[in-house]
């Protein structure tokens, strides 16, 4: 009833080819933002903020990076985590040689850096595609890892490659607090992921489409799949760059690279399968989706169970939970959580009548 | 130079036990076309039970530990779950996703990797546990004092453990009536399916070998080194050896194996000095990815032909 656009007449071309077509989900967009914007940052606990909303914000950023990229490109990566550390090392390297580089500087400058390293190990693309590009890019995963590691440089001369990341200041005020790291986050993301939304359907987000759809018709039709793949590395590389640069300053504060290991690309790779493969929306809710569940199987299964399954079963439950869920949502949804929410708002426009 | 021959020849015998890993993957690839990332976590599941019957038998049936009763036993129970695993996959994760993108196969496998190392670890526990089938790991002296190059027994048993598996691989392959039905649907399903092999079966059959062959990998693998999750990252070391040796390809995953096998050894001990060591963790993958480039089939996979 209140989600309806009957009466809605666009009549300019622009009103035609808004990203929101429709008044309420325009609304609901600001709604939203000013609800994650203000009042959750007034009323959210620390530990909210710090452990739960900003990973959430994180992830959801590195996934619209593996989004791009295989979700409407068609190019299957494994190592958006190594693209994080780039960001995250990157971004420190900036701020740390640079004196005085603005802090949103080094944000892009470490996306850029990211970007440049995504393009370097996307060129076999251009060759070799589905699993075969997926090896391609577990050696990106290692490499980058072990570089890191292995040169003292990355970390100006920290053991085992920890950095600590500088302060956050911009324009001389000081991110320190949770809620002041969360907004900052929020406001990256949430300008990141309407440029994604945007650019997913200019020319270039189309001509990804038609590659992953089928590069030998895209070619015909004249589409360079050479540049429209390295392009969608690159953008997929930078995103997953800033999100890695967030993960360093805004959550975790210090870093090492073991951290940005197979592991966690997996489970950025599981966000977009669980949210939306080819969803800028649906790459929050999966990142939303996995970063929640460890916490609500931890919290559910002792108070079900009591103590008597041991620590160990916890992670093992999750593994399997976890597991079990991509082979459920590869069968049953494959277009994950997002197409059950585009779903919910069909059934809201003709709700309460059953046509 | 007898520096050199020792490197290569530790390389080569611990490439076999890649080849171990990568022939499963290849088994089913050639069968039903998925590239089963879950391999290795087969591998660990199939090593996990074999080691857990062991220490659980004794105590049910009244049996001396460490009998050769308890380990065939043990082996039949653990072939027997691999079997069940297989054709559980074969059923509940592979039917409902019969022609979809092979891409969607392959990250749905990546799922079922997570569900096996949770179920394994889940039912055994996640302890690293030492797996003993009697042979020393030790040089064989005659061949020390001859030429003084260490060549281990244990290694040597695992290459040839490697090869009678092949080889019986290939007999049971090439003059079974299941092997011919078996080259059948690899070469073609629809073509199999209208001469009246019953495809399903024949994929249950596949997914039961290549539990075997796990579980031959996981009991080596295991003895070698304990056995750990850290099992699990055997598949990834298999994958450069994939497609080194071509997807489709027996006898490419053996020599792809060897390659990558000495290669990374040699890389490590030439090159890794000159850039800090701990090269072995991507050169075969590097390795892999510059071959890739120039022949992207594979040493001995069949030349993809794109029809549009």
């Amino acid at each position: 009833m209140l989600y309806r656009e009957a009466g809605q007449f666009k009549t300019s071309y622009s009103a035609d080819q808004q990203i929101f077509p429709i008044l309420q989900d325009r609304y609901g967009y600001w709604v939203i933002l000013a609800i994650f914007g203000v009042l959750v940052p007034m009323l959210a606990s620390a530990y909210w903020l710090k452990a739960i909303l900003i990973p959430v914000l994180i992830f959801s950023l590195a996934a619209i990076g593996l989004n791009i990229l295989t979700g409407y490109a068609g190019q299957l990566s494994l190592g958006s985590a190594a693209f994080m550390a780039v960001g995250a090392f990157g971004a420190y390297n900036f701020r740390l040689r640079i004196d005085g580089l603005p802090f949103l500087v080094a944000l892009i400058l470490g996306g850029l850096a990211a970007a440049a390293v995504g393009v370097l190990f996307g060129l076999p693309s251009l060759r070799i595609k589905g699993f075969y590009l997926a090896v391609a890019t577990l050696a990106a995963q290692f490499f980058i890892v072990w570089v890191l590691v292995k040169f003292p440089w990355f970390s100006n001369n920290a053991s085992s490659g920890v950095i600590t990341a500088q302060d956050v200041v911009i324009l001389g005020y000081h991110f320190d607090g949770p809620q002041a790291k969360y907004v900052l986050t929020l406001a990256v993301v949430a300008a990141l992921a309407l440029a994604a939304k945007n650019l997913v359907r200019t020319a270039t987000g189309r001509s990804w489409m038609a590659v992953r759809d089928m590069d030998v018709a895209a070619e015909v039709i004249g589409i360079r799949p050479m540049r429209a793949k390295l392009l969608a590395f690159a953008v997929s590389s930078f995103y997953c760059g800033v999100a890695g640069a967030l993960y360093a300053y805004t959550y975790l504060g210090t870093v090492e690279p073991e951290g940005f290991n197979l592991d966690l690309s997996f489970r950025i790779l599981f966000m977009i399968i669980i949210g939306g493969v080819g969803s800028i929306m649906g790459s929050f809710l999966g990142s939303a989706f996995i970063v929640l569940l460890p916490i609500l199987l931890d919290n559910v299964v002792p108070a079900i169970f009591g103590n008597a399954l041991g620590a160990g079963f916890a992670s093992n439950l999750q593994l399997i939970v976890f597991g079990g869920l991509i082979i459920f949502f590869l069968i049953v949804e494959p277009h994950g959580l997002a197409r059950l929410w585009q779903i919910g708002k069909e059934k809201l426009r003709l709700w309460p009548f059953p046509h | 130079m007898q520096f050199f021959f020792e490197v290569l020849i530790g390389g080569l015998l611990s490439g076999v036990l890649y080849s171990l890993v990568a022939l499963g993957f290849v088994l089913i690839y050639k069968a039903s076309g998925v590239f089963n990332f879950a391999q290795g976590a087969m591998v660990f599941f199939a090593a996990l039970t074999f080691v857990g019957f062991q220490e659980v038998l004794p105590g049910w049936l009244g049996l001396e530990p460490g009998s050769a009763v308890v380990f065939w036993l043990a082996f039949v129970l653990a072939l027997a779950s691999m079997v069940v695993l297989g054709l559980l996959t074969e059923r509940v994760v592979l039917r409902p996703l019969v022609n979809q993108p092979h891409i969607t196969l392959f990250m749905a496998t990546i799922g079922l990797t997570f569900l096996v190392e949770g179920i394994a670890q889940g039912i055994w526990g996640a302890n690293v546990r030492g797996l003993d089938l009697g042979i020393v790991d030790e040089p064989i002296e005659w061949l020390m004092d001859r030429s003084g190059i260490l060549v281990s027994k244990f290694d040597l048993f695992a290459a040839a453990a490697a090869g009678v598996l092949v080889t019986s691989l290939a007999l049971f392959f090439q003059y079974t009536r299941i092997g011919r039905a078996l080259r059948a649907v690899a070469d073609d399903h629809q073509a199999a399916l209208s001469i009246g092999i019953p495809l399903q079966h024949i994929w249950g059959i596949v997914w039961g070998v290549a539990g075997f062959v796990a579980l031959v990998a996981g009991m080596i693998w295991g003895a070698r080194n304990g056995v750990q999750f850290a099992l699990t990252f055997t598949a990834l070391k298999a994958l450069p050896v994939l497609i080194l040796g071509g997807f489709t390809s027996v006898p490419g995953a053996i020599v792809g194996g060897l390659i990558i096998g000495a290669s990374e050894k040699l890389a490590e001990v030439y090159i890794g000095p000159m850039v800090g060591g701990g090269i072995e963790s991507w050169f075969p993958y590097m390795l892999a990815l510059a071959f890739l480039l120039v022949r992207p089939e594979g040493l001995f996979g069949e030349r993809h032909i794109d029809r549009v």
